[in-house]
């Protein structure tokens, strides 16, 4: 089949690549269905989709990791059958993954060569990386010390060490997974730089992300995926993030928090130098200083990995620090890293950064996750046993108060959807009518729809009176929902904004450690 | 992915893994040129036709609920507590200790108090290993599996050297007072009309059993405690996160698993020798693990396992004095059962829960 069949069209341009009805199937969930998609040469084609829509599924298709139950891909028009990674590079596809593939102890070089080496002898392979790793750095502005090591360099720049692999074994398409979900918005904005000059250069780019806010800035043509079909293909100059959400979810979405005016009162919690070491002996909090009042929200801003999840670790009562918190005026333990039971006892909830790996247990019932951390308390005992039928009972109370969906106490936490499984965690903490709530990551790998439904829960207890401290790298959700914004970068505080006399570029200078102005 | 139903998962999978087993068991003895069948039948007369087989399959299998329950308490905090021998040794040291330094008046009180010596003897034996593994991680495995040695060496010690009476040439305590010797089935069955044989090990301590694995199913599911350690086993990032306390719930479940294991010898030294031997256990600490693997560490599939096992036990026994088949012919048939229902039960399992899932589709397409 050549493109001339094709009705209705009339491009010369040959797709770089063409997706023709591929399906794909894991048992009786279909992940993909029929979709087709054309990516035209040179250009930045963007899909968006929620988690679970079936994105990833179809990257890994075209990458060779799975299989397609039927359908076709062609690559510049000619049809070929992509049975593995190996089969894809040769194709000339090349994929940046979401958590990158680079061994860390290796200098770049190494990484650069690794699986492609020509021979025996590694010599001669580095020093032909070498000569074309200086002609790429030159034609992409991809500069990176070829001889450091993976390790000591920052992320956005082992990011481009994996587009670089990509480059050197000749890949003309590239497929970005969620690229800049580990950046700071600096680092972000050099990575698009860097896809402007690629795709100028004549690469195509597909990237997959869930960020609207960068579909509208750099793609040309954006697909949108809902449940494991493409619900639109446009281009990007004809559409606008609220039509692209309303696809993605199928129904008209809020996007804007709608926020009253912050009554804050008392101190609730306040933090005095809190410094943590960890168990390799680095120190990951470096003496942090701030409060949170009753009636407002303050966020914790970062790029992931600055000291943000070992702060919530000592308020939650699991890692041991040195310094003083206060709740209420009254100091509580940080010495000891079992102190869970006496935080919630003080009035602490706490929604984890990591649901699957802290907030729940996966392999038990909604019901026993409902009182998952407050097992003890004396309201669900009878006598020597645990009340289990109440609990189930007030589970089923909570699943409908927070349309939790399917409504069913009895299901694992597994069986949840990302977004349901978040709620169940939220509706045990905040039906505590806790006096200070710590979020972590509220609304990471939720669907819009959920993340709307979450920013108003996590409102509403704002408004009720309550402390708030919310730690999430999505800056937008840490804008509209705090009402101060402390940014942590290398395990210090450096500074701390008003929401409402900030903005992105400010915070992004400070998450990458640039001390701007003053308080 | 389908979920497979229930009684596919608790009854159709178990029953498949031993068909396999017994299929090729049943080719290893045409091998050895005698007959299956034949085999088959010694098996089930010798440890399910007459009273006498009974008993000493009951006795057996009471030996491995109590290791059973013992591995499964463990793991269900993801504990693998491979010192059920060497804790049900020690065990037996408490229940000597009891029996023969402490005038019962009576057995009933007699088994109350040395089931306690024993319970915390067990429990000891499981601490050691459990603050290893708590406060300097050492893991659990290796260190369960070197206790059994030290257990082994310590018994030999003390049996040798401190509780041998001096004119005996016998590395084995004094026998126990009779005010402690435990009745029979035989005592226990027979006010009710019913004749059980009389030579048989079989005691009152398989009622026990039975009541420990009541005891281990309340605990498990219904209890705080119970729900801290499942906690724990599925997830120790989240038990942290709970303000569970790892160090605390690794050192009770062990306790708990050593105290288990440790009851095992009322059954052994209590109600059978009536004094302490060496290697009392006989491996059944060992056969704990098949027997929870097997039944998926729940008390009622620990029950049915351990029973199933003490068939073969004593139908092993049956084989090798009638038939020419050779003692260690056995320990592969036990070997093979062991193999498939425990260590190969995915190789059974996904095929089964394939195959239900297009019986499930096709049925839904209708």
């Amino acid at each position: 089949m050549t493109i001339n069949d094709k009705k209705g069209r009339h491009e010369t341009v040959v797709p770089a690549i063409e997706l023709v009805n591929i399906s794909k199937a894991f048992g009786a969930v279909q992940a993909n269905k029929d979709i087709s998609i054309r990516v035209m040469p040179g250009t930045i084609h963007g899909i968006i989709g929620e988690n679970g829509a079936g994105k990833s599924t179809l990257m890994s298709i075209l990458y060779g990791y799975y299989k397609a139950d039927k359908g076709e891909i062609f690559i510049k028009g000619s049809q070929t059958s992509i049975p593995d990674s190996q089969a894809a590079i040769s194709a000339g596809i090349g994929m940046v993954f979401q958590h990158f593939k680079l061994v860390q102890n290796f200098t770049v070089l190494e990484n650069i060569i690794l699986g492609v080496e020509d021979g025996a002898m590694l010599r001669p392979s580095l020093a032909k990386a070498r000569k074309s790793l200086t002609e790429l750095a030159k034609e992409y502005e991809l500069n990176v010390d070829p001889d450091a090591n993976i390790e000591d360099l920052s992320v956005g720049h082992q990011q481009r060490v994996e587009i670089l692999k990509a480059l050197y074994r000749q890949a003309n398409i590239l497929i970005l997974d969620e690229p800049t979900g580990v950046l700071t918005p600096a680092e972000a904005n050099q990575l698009f730089r860097i896809l402007h000059r690629l795709r100028d250069e004549g690469k195509t780019i597909l990237l997959i992300t869930h960020k609207l806010r960068e579909i509208m800035n750099i793609t040309e043509t954006v697909s949108v995926m809902r449940r494991g079909e493409i619900v639109a293909t446009v281009p990007t100059s004809q559409t606008s993030p609220e039509a692209l959400a309303e696809l993605m979810v199928g129904r008209k979405v809020l996007l804007r928090v709608d926020k009253k005016p912050a009554k804050p009162g008392a101190k609730i919690l306040d933090v005095k130098n809190l410094r943590v070491v960890d168990e390799v002996g680095i120190e990951r909090l470096k003496g942090v200083d701030f409060h949170v009042r009753s009636g407002e929200v303050l966020g914790i801003a970062g790029v992931a990995g600055n000291g943000q999840s070992e702060l919530l670790a000592v308020l939650g009562g699991y890692q041991k620090a040195t310094g003083t918190v206060k709740i209420n005026e009254k100091p509580i333990e940080v010495g000891s890293a079992s102190q869970g039971q006496s935080r919630r006892a003080n009035g602490l909830s706490h929604v984890p950064e990591d649901r699957q790996q802290e907030g729940l247990i996966m392999e038990f019932t909604a019901w026993e996750n409902s009182v998952f951390g407050y097992h003890h308390d004396a309201g669900i005992q009878n006598g020597i046993f645990m009340n289990n039928a109440a609990i189930r009972n007030e589970a089923q109370a909570k699943i409908e108060r927070f349309d939790i969906r399917p409504p069913d106490p009895r299901l694992k936490a597994r069986n949840f959807s990302g977004g349901n499984q978040q709620k169940i965690v939220l509706a045990r903490e905040i039906e505590r009518d806790p006096e200070i709530l710590l979020v972590g990551q509220p609304t990471r790998g939720v669907d819009i729809g959920a993340i709307e439904f979450i920013h108003r829960q996590i409102m509403t207890l704002r408004d009720k009176g309550k402390a708030v401290l919310l730690v999430s790298v999505e800056l937008d959700e840490v804008l509209s929902l705090s009402d101060r914004i402390a940014v942590m970068f290398d395990g210090n505080i450096m500074g701390e904004r008003l929401a409402s006399e900030t903005d992105e570029k400010e915070l992004g200078l400070l998450m990458a450690g640039v001390k701007t102005g003053t308080n | 992915m389908q979920k497979i139903p229930q009684w596919a998962d608790v009854v159709l999978v178990p029953l498949i893994s031993l068909l396999l087993a017994a299929i090729i068991s049943a080719l290893v003895i045409i091998a050895i040129g005698q007959d299956p069948i034949e085999a088959v039948k010694l098996m089930v007369i010798g440890a399910l036709g007459s009273t006498y087989g009974w008993g000493y399959t009951l006795y057996y299998a009471t030996n491995f609920i109590f290791t059973g329950l013992a591995v499964s308490v463990a793991f269900h905090a993801k504990l693998f507590n491979i010192g059920g021998e060497g804790q049900a040794m020690i065990g037996g040291l408490g229940v000597a200790i009891a029996a023969l330094y402490i005038p019962w008046p009576h057995w009933s009180i007699a088994l109350l108090g040395c089931t306690c010596s024993a319970a915390i003897f067990g429990a000891l034996w499981g601490y050691l290993p459990a603050i290893l593994q708590a406060k300097r991680g050492s893991h659990i495995v290796i260190t369960t599996i070197m206790f059994n040695f030290i257990a082994a060496g310590l018994l030999n010690y003390v049996l040798v050297n401190v509780m041998r009476p001096p004119a005996s040439m016998d590395p084995a305590t004094a026998s126990f007072p009779p005010a402690t010797h435990l009745p029979t089935l035989h005592d226990l069955l027979m006010p009710l009309g019913i004749n059980f044989s009389r030579t048989t090990p079989a005691n009152i301590t398989f009622l026990i059993a039975f009541l420990a694995a009541v005891f281990v199913w309340l605990l498990i599911w219904k209890t705080r405690l119970g729900y801290s350690i499942r906690s724990f086993g599925q997830s120790g990032s989240a038990a942290k996160y709970a303000g569970i306390n790892p160090v605390k719930i690794t050192v009770i479940t062990m306790l708990i698993s050593g105290g288990l294991a440790g009851m095992m010898s009322i059954n052994t030294t209590m109600g059978e020798a009536e004094r302490l031997i060496l290697n009392a256990p006989e491996g059944a600490g060992f056969i704990g693990i098949a027997v929870a693997l097997m039944g998926r560490s729940h008390p009622l599939g620990v029950v049915l396992a351990s029973l199933l096992f003490g068939f073969l036990y004593q139908g092993g026994a049956e084989l090798a004095m009638w038939m020419a088949i050779p003692r260690e012919l056995i320990v592969v048939i036990q070997a093979l059962v062991i193999l498939f229902t425990g260590a190969l039960d995915n190789m059974v399992r996904l095929p089964i829960n394939a195959l239900l899932t297009i019986i499930q589709k096709s049925g839904d397409a209708k």
